[in-house]
């Protein structure tokens, strides 16, 4: 991977480990009486550790000029395997924090296993290590391919697969020693903050001058979508990361807003994240390898642009919906509700053209368990778009919110639409990527794929039971018109639906960890094959991805 | 006129209307237009094929 840098690219790459060696070195002494030193630390041998493996291949012969004429596709390479090992973590740890609601004892008296320090692990390991390490690695791919143009230099891709994912690092390592600034999704501290504000832009600026590149005129609508993510997750982390340090050497920071106007930014940040993190890239990666892998042109590009407006124009109102019946002024509330039941449109029109799309492959779909992940997350973003819509209503809101009917909806989201789009799409990558025909195990990918949906189905399941029951149980008053149950009754009465929770969970992971095995395979698969020939064609054997439909 | 929350809000509640509207016609227009289909149509058929390396 070093050696396909220039010499100037290896000696800058040094001068960033060194700078980056320095600020752990710094926060560690800052910090040292404080969780921040431990942080310190972290960065320290992160970036020391990054060093040697520049180092290592320092004086590699500088590479060939004949690459420039390819795409560039190591940090995508890198940047699968990174999101499918943190996809193995993350789930881990959420089954982890599944268990520890119906068997509270599993923490071992360890402060560092008690749930509120798990769950944000499990929120942050799959939300960003898995999700935004394949929108990084696929971004690279779809970027490259689509404008025909090789991405602008070769180490600005590291230093945002890498930097990201040392952010990740801190992040996860820092919810273990209690250092979190309890905001809903961006729990990281300032620090890390700033850190990813830098990772960001670096990741924008090569979106901008790799399509400033371009050879393609037009600019693949995927794009729109990848690009649309970029900017508006900067957007929304910088202002909802607004914070004073309570010192340079001090981890904690104090918000800038107070009061509801805190939970105003914080839903306005929590609802587009899941707006542009969560939806538009990964729609990003569903409008360019659906309708690759089945061969066959999206069903209406017109329709894929206006639901790329809709859906930008639309989020950014929706977030209020989860402040109903709070202090936050009605008319903005209603606002929320209003936009988040107008969202249905282009969410529903983006669902349906990718599935019209495979109108005439469902032959395919029926034989290609990595299509078959693609359908099925199709499905459920409209499944869960309806029901968050439907959610959003103040009435249906009153029962919903707060109870595990919304886990189970996040969740419908987020296993369904969010982890098996993303599989489906390193399913098609991986084989193109290091060059082979298929998966070293088709069959390994057909039971992933019955494992993530069973686990879904489960999951999603026991939700829908456990949270309309709470609601219902909260919400009961006896003849004196006091409340019917107490508190700790509907805990109880959650326990079998929380069992089910953690076992569709646990097939999840099953699933999860069958598709590390299978990429890690065909990586080692293809090492042998390709020392026997040294030629690459940049697709090869892919051919059959274009074959002629019938009707067509 | 004095640039205080209600003022804004008023802002907001009338004009933020029109504008949206505005922006939605804009796009609708701008995917509908007729003499857009062929570069439409060449784009989403583009991904297919020919994209095994960068074009010179």
């Amino acid at each position: 991977m070093v050696s396909s840098l220039t010499m100037t690219e290896r000696r800058l790459a040094l001068v960033i480990l060194l700078v980056l060696s320095l600020v752990g070195l710094t926060m560690g002494v800052v910090g040292r009486s404080d969780l921040l030193g431990v942080q310190g630390f972290i960065v320290l041998v992160f970036s020391i550790g990054m060093a040697f493996i520049v180092m290592s291949d320092f004086y590699a012969p500088t590479p060939n000029p004949k690459r420039l004429e390819r795409y560039y596709d190591d940090p995508t390479k890198a940047g699968i395997v990174l999101a499918m090992i943190w996809a193995v973590i993350g789930m881990f740890v959420g089954v982890w924090v599944a268990a520890l609601l119906a068997w509270p004892d599993l923490t071992f008296d360890a402060a560092w296993a008690s749930f509120g320090r798990l769950r944000p692990v499990h929120t942050s390991g799959v939300i960003f290590g898995f999700g935004g390490n394949a929108l990084i690695a696929t971004s690279f791919h779809v970027l490259q391919r689509t404008s025909r143009a090789r991405l602008p230099d070769q180490l600005s891709p590291w230093f945002v697969l890498i930097g990201y994912n040392l952010f990740c690092l801190v992040a996860a390592s820092g919810y273990l020693i209690g250092v979190t600034q309890s905001k809903e999704y961006a729990e990281p501290e300032w620090y890390a903050d700033i850190w990813l504000v830098i990772v960001w832009v670096v990741y924008f600026l090569i979106y901008i001058r790799t399509l400033a590149r371009r050879k393609e005129p037009h600019i693949y609508v995927a794009n729109w979508y990848y690009m649309a993510f970029i900017l508006v997750v900067a957007v929304l982390h910088i202002v909802n990361n607004l914070a004073v340090p309570v010192s340079f050497g001090h981890a904690k920071s104090y918000s800038l807003f107070s009061g509801v106007q805190d939970a105003m930014t914080q839903w306005w940040y929590g609802h587009n994240a899941v707006a542009f993190f969560l939806t538009a890239g990964f729609l990003g990666m569903m409008y360019y390898y659906l309708p690759k892998r089945a061969g066959r042109p999206i069903f209406s590009y017109r329709l894929s642009i206006i639901s790329f407006w809709g859906i930008t124009f639309m989020y950014m109102w929706a977030g209020s919906h989860h402040l109903h019946y709070t202090a936050l002024p009605q008319w903005v509330q209603t606002l929320g509700m209003t936009f988040s039941l107008v969202l249905l449109v282009p969410s529903w029109a983006s669902a349906g053209n990718a599935l019209a799309t495979l109108n005439g492959a469902w032959h395919k779909v029926r034989d290609d368990a990595t299509l078959r992940f693609m359908m099925v997350a199709a499905v459920f973003y409209g499944l869960a778009t309806f029901e968050g819509s439907f959610m959003a209503i103040r009435a249906v809101n009153s029962l919903s919110h707060y109870t595990d009917w919304t886990v189970g909806h996040v969740h419908a989201g987020a296993l369904g639409w969010v982890a098996m789009i993303s599989f489906g799409s390193i399913y098609a990558l991986v084989p193109w990527m290091w060059k082979r025909e298929t998966m070293y195990s088709p069959k390994l990918v057909e039971v992933h794929f019955w494992l993530a949906l069973a686990g879904t189905i489960v999951y999603v399941f026991a939700m829908w039971n456990s949270g309309i029951i709470q609601g219902l149980m909260w919400r009961t008053y006896n003849e004196s018109g006091t409340l019917a149950y107490s508190f700790i009754d509907s805990v109880s009465a959650m326990h079998p639906y929380y069992i089910a929770r953690a076992f569709g969970g646990l097939l999840y992971l099953f699933g999860a960890t069958a598709g590390l095995y299978n990429v890690l395979m065909t990586i080692r698969t293809a090492r042998t094959a390709l020392a026997e020939s040294e030629s690459e064609p940049d697709i090869p054997l892919v051919a059959s991805a274009r074959a002629a439909q019938p009707g067509e | 006129m004095t640039l205080d929350h209600d003022a804004i809000v008023a802002f907001a509640k009338s004009w933020g209307l029109f504008y949206l509207i505005a922006m939605a016609v804009g796009v609708m227009v701008y995917a509908l237009w007729p003499s857009n289909r062929t570069r439409f149509d060449r784009a989403k058929n583009s991904i297919l094929d020919k994209d095994d390396k960068p074009w010179s």
